[in-house]
């Protein structure tokens, strides 16, 4: 898309979210989509393979299936959003770094503090007697 | 922006004020639509990261309320591994097409983008349409929103999904429509740009959902 050269894009410019560097011919841009498109696909695989079989201790599979979403989602914004770890790309990876901030917080935070509630809360059957 | 150094920069004329000399430096590299492509696309991204935290919100509220079934089913009874599988294909195939819609929209080949974004549609609208079927199923089965605060936590972050998923799917056909009616031109391409973006990130969200909705579910 961009007229403007690598070298010169990379010294202080940024780049449009979603926008590949370079990526001005076709085939370069199709085999990328591909990669990553193979990579999701094998992963999601995994995912849906060890709920079924006995492969992973039965405990640990919500930790597993975190790790490979979050692994999945990497490779969504490497091959598919084309972020980047370059200079052109520090603003965007910023924003989206501070957002997953957010999220942690959100999420862990909730769950934490709502397991903490339920572990001190009397047991459901005594309100109800105490109601009656 | 902000990293531009100010070695680049070129020496400021007299009467420049500094904020002048700053902005002249951006724009003697990038012409104007490309800065703005790149303002446009980091706005659109910041929506897209306040939506992922709006997710993060249902998701937090899902994942406090599982066990709160009300002696109602579990998401292990009413879940469809099946179609949950075939959803989850539908829809990362669809971001597959989406991209080489948009690597089309760039080479300028309305055959590669028309063909890639119509693959796209079909397949985001198989997505839905599983989806919806799912709903009404647990419906039927006296499963819905109101049966139980697990189901309604479960409704409002799928349904949720679907809906920004339906809403994607009108701005595709509105993408299709704006190329054929005014051309690649810059501001459509930039429109493109922010559709894209936000298709791969509903699919993202999607890989959440499916990992720790439902296969969580079947593994507990």
């Amino acid at each position: 898309m961009s007229n403007v050269k690598p070298e010169e894009e990379s010294q202080h410019g940024d780049i449009a979210p979603g926008d590949e560097q370079g990526a001005d011919e076709i085939g370069r841009g199709v085999r990328g989509y591909l990669i990553g498109f193979v990579l999701a696909a094998g992963l999601t695989a995994v995912s849906f393979y060890i709920t079924r079989s006995t492969l992973v201790w039965t405990p640990s599979i919500p930790i597993a299936l975190s790790v490979l979403a979050v692994a999945q989602m990497g490779v969504h914004l490497v091959f598919f959003l084309h972020m980047t770890s370059g200079p052109d790309n520090v603003n965007n990876l910023m924003a989206l770094a501070f957002g997953l901030l957010i999220v942690l917080l959100l999420v862990l935070g909730s769950l934490w503090i709502m397991s903490h509630l339920n572990h001190n809360m009397m047991p459901m059957e005594q309100i109800m007697r105490m109601q009656r | 922006m902000s990293t531009a150094p100010a070695a680049v920069l070129p020496t400021p004329g007299p009467a420049r004020g500094h904020a002048h000399a700053h902005a002249a430096g951006l724009t003697e590299h990038l012409s104007h639509s490309e800065s703005q492509r790149i303002v446009v696309g980091y706005g659109f991204w910041i929506f897209l990261i306040s939506d992922i935290i709006l997710f993060a919100a249902f998701f937090a509220t899902y994942a406090v309320l599982t066990d709160s079934t009300a002696g109602g089913p579990t998401g292990r009874d009413l879940f469809d591994m099946t179609l949950v599988a075939v959803e989850t294909a539908c829809l990362l195939t669809s971001s597959l097409f989406c991209g080489l819609a948009g690597i089309g929209a760039q080479a300028r080949n309305s055959r590669m983008f028309h063909g890639a974004m119509a693959v796209t549609f079909v397949l985001g609208a198989a997505f839905l349409a599983i989806e919806l079927h799912e709903f009404a199923d647990m419906i039927e089965k006296g499963a819905g929103p109101s049966r139980s605060a697990f189901l309604s936590a479960f409704f409002a972050l799928i349904g949720c999904h679907g809906l920004h998923v339906f809403a994607g799917l009108l701005w595709l056909l509105t993408m299709m429509a704006q190329v054929v009616a005014k051309g690649y031109r810059d501001d459509i391409m930039r429109r493109m740009l922010c559709f894209a973006l936000f298709w791969h990130t509903l699919d993202i969200i999607w890989v959440g959902l499916f990992s720790l909705v439902y296969l969580v579910s079947m593994a507990l």
